[in-house]
């Protein structure tokens, strides 16, 4: 119900929403889990394992049990937490883990087999028989398990991503965190403020006594608008610090239009933030924990902290009369704020026989509740009395005060181990903490007010004096300093079930049976039973789990120790780790120069290395891609095709020791290549396995341009300035990466040099005497445009490569289309390229696959003896040798439409295919339109001792089994006349 | 002079320019670049000779410096890329290869890449969604190699404005980085 007055919302403005199909009114200011309380509503959602009926337990983050789905469609967002949600209007929550409805739950049948359903229930009982985990237990499980939903709709809002500097990250915007950020934004260091609420104050927000005769909420708008105008303080609400990373990095997520209902056009739903951090500030503050009694986990029941903030800060109060059970002073605050906002509490339950007098209510010091009613909300407490009497109350709601945890999951990311602190029965952060974290306020273990204020400004100016800022302390505000007075308590011993982890359905019970069957490290309790393991990360239920199974070791909480706290502090969509990098925008795109014009053409593209590249270019009337490509291969064989190349890797270099430097590069000689002239070279990695191929063409005697495949570009540069750095720093080279810088096609077929004359200037002689195969050199064209020409050739014709600066491509694909019209010029594809090079024998990436040596590939004689280059020596290993190595040789179908498949492994006829009898594999197939016939390439081994002979190739995978001719691997013109023409 | 017409990384024939909300993101193709890299052991020779060219000395680590008619900035140990108008230095890469002689090794780098201008008011707000550099610490004259939306680039932080230098046949990509992270902030 909502209170007449108070609370930190807009009462003149009603927002309306919807939960399990019922329309509610609440205002701005509100979360989903207040508006819901104020409207009457404990019942929010059903347990994990269980179903037990379930509300809030607590005011934030670290809820366990009031998840909800939010939205619909692409947008519904599952394990939502209530008390975070800030309501909008429309916003509509649908509970989860609840069939048919959330007031009848089917599985709710789970409670009542409740003795079976038991800590390793799963373990024990799905282990026989063993064939039925697959196909019966494991399906089941599945769908019984689980926590919400997920769409299976894309998501259609976008999510980005960035990275921030600062000199001070201050995590959490409570008292700690405001006065430190005062302290650091007066002090001119760079601040980054983040707090996860959209409301920054923290628990000043939820407590009624006063600052500087202020209320807290007022006096943290207060600060909070004087850090506004400081311009070095970065203010982030709304932002959840998630993780901390190595070298002072934080991860954090700012949801950006959470609080929306759709967001706004062009801007992100959330955003992952790198922020880097030279120092860092804890201010986290502390959460409050529960004790365990029986049936402890109705709608109704939550943390005392939770029914002070909601009476507090949204004006709210879950019934009209509640009960408070505490172990320490705070109940009796709780007490006492609802009290003063007119809400009937039947009494305080006081673990402490001591317990200091409470007004207004009757206090029952010395009692404990050991029971609770109500089947979907709470409608009473049993309490045992000190005289050991037992005593009914009456209530809907009850607040638990077990004590504070300070905050300590972040100290944690780096492996740092808390230590107990008696003083206030809790952990507090200890050990190597992050690098630059230093810790203040609650999370400290610091719990009064005055405490956290002074803490904050004094660690503030510490972490500044580190950073050599000078930083003065503003004047404390005078505030409540109040000793921790805490009597620890953690479980009413019971023979019902009591609850610790209420999001994993985890139980006192479940604790002691971990402790009888042996499971009683920390680590092997929580993985026994799951305590901790849920999406909250057990923040409000290990202490409880360590602290039981203490008492059962007869250790004490110190020794017991604490598991380990991981990132995400909270959970992360994983669509905002993604950020803008979805779909198309996964990775970068490369666009070819001739991409714009190949498009006007209708050509099919292909990623290759991240490259568009043109696949084949159909025409009209061509209903198969193997048409067209046909066509382009035959139309290049015939005339002169043309063929973007831009994509294969250019690298520049330079310098007096440029020749040795290639020479030691590849394992072929280059030292002696003329100027004017391009070589084949063959890259080995230091292991002596083929890396890479292409050629160098040597402009002058102290310049070389290499060439590399399009996928290797990048490797291969990288390999060379290894080289260059590392293996040789004593020689003058200079490397730089020039593939970007050229546009360059293939103009390849008997026509080829005619075309070109029509290009390239006449003051260039390209006849076949003065520009024989294998020349190069810089040239221009088109009336003085500055080009390279090579005269290599992949398809095995005469052909050229043509290169001018990138700006021009575009116009020089036209330029060539345009003049090479009365030769019917065929633009051809990455395809048809594929089934020229297969033609000719030559060997790409399917050949260079990693696994193959130069002996393979038919180049063995090309690793010289008479100079050491990378790989050498270890090609020449004996295993690499033998006689029946692998050998790259062709291979044709006895009947020429019968299909090769690609990776098909060779075998003798009428062998078994199994591996024993396997002789090599095919690794580029293709149909030949020269041939007129399918062929493949492979390797077989001691192939070229085998030319002639008939095997299969067969793959296991498509069924096929081909019966093949072993054949030169140079199926058209193998003596190099068309090159050479 | 030649007759084939240059198209933009872009893949137009006039540069793009968008504005959104104070920023304004500009495609500048009318840049020419030829990397200089000293030859082993003639470092200082190569800088006495790019100073004279330059009219400035080459600019340290990390830096930027701008000369009467040329600009360069650091992109490695002894390495630099000079930068000029492109209507008045087509052929940069001869004319510093002529300066530095046989001192450094000079490569046209015009082609390698698609260059940004950004001007506007809250630049770092817009460049903190891009890349890790810390805009706040950058002052006019810095130079720094990053990493945008996975691709290598270069920003130089002038006294109002930003140049971007991107490769080129990932011009759209980087684009739409700028053009979304833009209309994330703005």
């Amino acid at each position: 119900m909502r209170l007449k007055a108070g609370g930190q919302i807009d009462r003149d403005t009603k927002l309306s929403f919807r939960f399990d199909g019922k329309h509610y009114k609440g205002h701005p200011g509100d979360t989903l889990a207040s508006a819901l309380l104020a409207n009457g509503v404990r019942l929010m959602g059903r347990s994990f394992k269980y179903h037990r009926p379930r509300g809030v337990l607590t005011a934030g983050s670290d809820e366990p049990n009031a998840l909800v789905e939010l939205r619909s469609g692409g947008r519904q967002e599952p394990n939502t937490r209530a008390t975070v949600v800030e309501l909008f209007d429309g916003l509509h929550a649908a509970p989860q883990n609840a069939w048919p409805s959330l007031r009848f739950d089917a599985l709710a049948i789970n409670d009542k087999l409740s003795n079976f359903l038991t800590a390793g229930f799963y373990y024990k009982t799905f282990m026989w028989p063993a064939a039925f985990w697959e196909k019966l237990y494991e399906p089941i499980i599945r769908r019984a398990a689980g926590l919400g939903s997920i769409t299976t709709q894309p998501d259609p809002d976008p999510y980005d991503k960035g990275f921030l500097h600062c000199d001070l990250l201050i995590i959490g915007a409570g008292p700690s965190g405001l006065m430190a950020a005062l302290t650091a934004g007066r002090a001119g260091a760079r601040v980054i403020l983040a707090d996860e609420d959209f409301r920054m104050g923290g628990r000043l927000n939820a407590e009624s006594y006063a600052i500087s005769e202020m209320a807290g909420s007022d006096w943290a708008a207060q600060i909070v608008a004087e850090l506004v105008s400081l311009p070095n303080v970065r203010l982030m609400p709304r932002t959840t610090v998630f993780g901390a990373f190595d070298h002072g990095i934080y991860g954090a997520v700012e949801r950006v239009s959470d609080h929306l209902p759709v967001p706004q056009t062009g801007k992100p739903r959330q955003t992952l933030w790198r922020i880097y951090t030279r120092r860092t500030l804890l201010c986290a503050g502390a959460l409050e924990r529960p004790i365990a009694f029986a049936n402890n986990d109705r709608p109704g029941i939550m943390t005392a902290s939770a029914l002070r903030a909601y009476v507090n800060r949204w004006a709210v109060s879950p019934a009209e009369t509640v009960a408070v059970f505490t172990n320490n002073d705070d109940g009796h605050r709780t007490a006492a704020d609802l009290i003063a906002k007119g809400v009937k509490v039947a009494a305080l339950i006081d673990t402490r026989p001591d317990a200091p007098k409470a007004a207004g209510t009757e206090l029952l010091a010395g009692a404990q509740v050991i029971d609770t009613s109500g089947r979907l909300g709470l409608t009473g407490v049993t309490v045992k009395l000190a005289n050991g009497q037992t005593r009914k109350l009456a209530c809907g709601a009850l607040g638990v005060s077990g004590g504070w945890n300070p905050n300590v999951s972040l100290t944690c990311h780096q492996r740092g181990r808390p230590a107990w602190e008696e003083r206030i029965a809790a952990f507090v952060p200890a050990g190597d903490l992050p690098q630059g974290m230093i810790v203040a306020g609650a999370a400290g273990g610091q719990f009064s007010t005055h405490a956290t204020l002074a803490g904050g400004a004094e660690k503030a100016a510490q972490a500044l004096t580190d950073l050599g800022i000078t930083a003065t302390k503003p004047d404390l505000p005078q505030a409540e300093d109040a000793p921790t007075r805490i009597t620890p308590f953690w479980h009413v011993k019971s023979d019902k079930r009591a609850w610790l982890d209420f999001q994993n359905d985890v139980t006192v019970k479940d604790v002691k049976l971990a402790h009888q069957e042996g499971f009683r490290s920390v680590e092997h309790l929580k993985r026994y039973t799951t305590l901790g393991m849920a999406t909250d990360q057990g923040k409000t239920s290990n202490m409880g789990g360590l602290a039981i199974m203490a008492e059962l070791t007869g250790q004490s909480i110190a020794q017991t120790g604490t598991t380990m706290f991981r990132p995400p502090y909270t959970p992360v969509a994983m669509g905002v780790l993604a950020g803008r990098s979805t779909g198309q925008d996964f990775r970068p795109t490369r666009l070819t120069p001739s991409h714009h014009w190949a498009k006007e053409q209708g050509a099919v593209f292909v990623e290759v290395g991240m490259w568009l590249r043109a696949q084949w270019f159909p025409r009209k009337g061509e209903t198969t891609w193997r048409e067209s490509v046909d066509r382009e291969v035959s139309a290049t064989r015939a005339s002169v095709g043309v063929c973007d190349v831009t994509t294969l890797g250019k690298i520049d270099v330079q310098g007096t020791d440029a020749a040795e430097f290639l020479n030691r590069s590849y394992c072929n000689a280059f030292a002696k290549l003329p100027v004017g002239r391009v070589r084949y070279g063959l890259m080995l990695r230091e292991d002596g396995i083929a890396f890479d191929d292409g050629t160098a063409a040597r402009l002058a005697e102290d310049h070389f341009v290499v060439t590399t495949t399009t996928a290797n570009a990048v490797p291969v540069y990288r390999h060379m300035e290894f080289a260059r750095q590392c293996l040789w720093p004593d020689m003058d080279v200079q490397l730089i990466s020039t593939t970007e810088a050229w546009a360059q096609y293939a103009i390849a077929g008997p026509n080829a040099r005619k075309l070109l004359q029509k290009i390239v200037d006449p003051a260039f002689d390209i006849s076949n005497d003065a520009f024989p195969f294998m020349a190069c050199a810089e040239i221009t064209v088109c009336n003085g445009c500055p080009a390279r020409l090579f005269r290599i050739s992949f398809s095995g014709e005469l052909a050229y490569e043509l290169a001018v600066p990138t700006r021009y491509g575009d116009a020089l694909i036209r330029r060539i289309m345009a003049e090479g019209a009365e030769f019917d010029v065929t633009p051809y594809g990455t395809e048809a390229l594929g089934v020229m090079r297969i033609e000719k024998g030559h060997a790409a990436g399917n050949e260079l696959n990693g696994q193959t040596t130069a002996l393979n590939l038919g180049m063995g004689r090309m690793v010289s003896e008479k100079k050491d280059s990378i790989g050498a020596v270890l090609s020449r290993r004996e295993g690499l040798s033998t006689a029946d190595a692998l050998k790259l040789v062709g291979f044709r179908p006895k009947n020429p439409q019968s299909r090769i498949p690609a990776g098909a492994h060779l075998l003798e006829k009428g062998a078994k295919m199994i591996v024993a009898n396997d002789l090599g594999y095919v690794t580029s197939a293709c149909y030949s339109p020269t041939l007129e016939s399918y062929i493949a390439i492979g390797f077989l081994k001691n192939g070229q001792a085998r030319m002639g002979e008939t095997l299969r190739a067969a793959s296991p995978l498509t069924g096929e089994d081909v019966e093949i001719e072993i054949v030169s691997a140079h199926f058209v013109d193998p003596e190099g006349d068309r090159l050479r023409a | 002079m030649h007759d084939l017409a240059p198209m933009t990384a872009l893949g137009a024939s006039e540069p793009r320019t968008d504005t959104i909300g104070p920023i304004r993101i500009t495609e500048a193709p009318d840049w020419a670049l030829a990397s200089v890299a000293a030859r082993l052991g003639q470092e200082a020779t190569c800088q006495t000779a790019l100073r004279k060219l330059l009219g400035t000395p080459a600019p340290g680590v990390a830096a930027q410096a701008s000369g009467p008619v040329l600009s360069a900035f650091w992109i490695g140990p002894h390495i630099w890329m000079f930068e000029a108008p492109y209507a008045t230095h087509p052929d940069l890469a001869q004319q510093v290869k002529a300066a530095c002689a046989d001192t450094a090794s000079v490569t046209d780098q015009t082609g390698a890449w698609v260059r940004f201008e950004l001007t506007g008011r809250d630049l770092p707000r817009l460049m903190e969604r891009l890349c890790n550099l810390d805009m706040g610490a950058m002052q006019a004259g810095h130079a720094r190699r990053s990493v945008i939306e996975h691709l290598g680039c270069y920003v130089i932080r002038h006294e109002d404005s930003i140049t971007l230098y991107g490769p080129r046949s990932s011009a759209q990509t980087l684009h739409h980085a700028l053009i979304t992270a833009a209309r994330s902030v703005f």
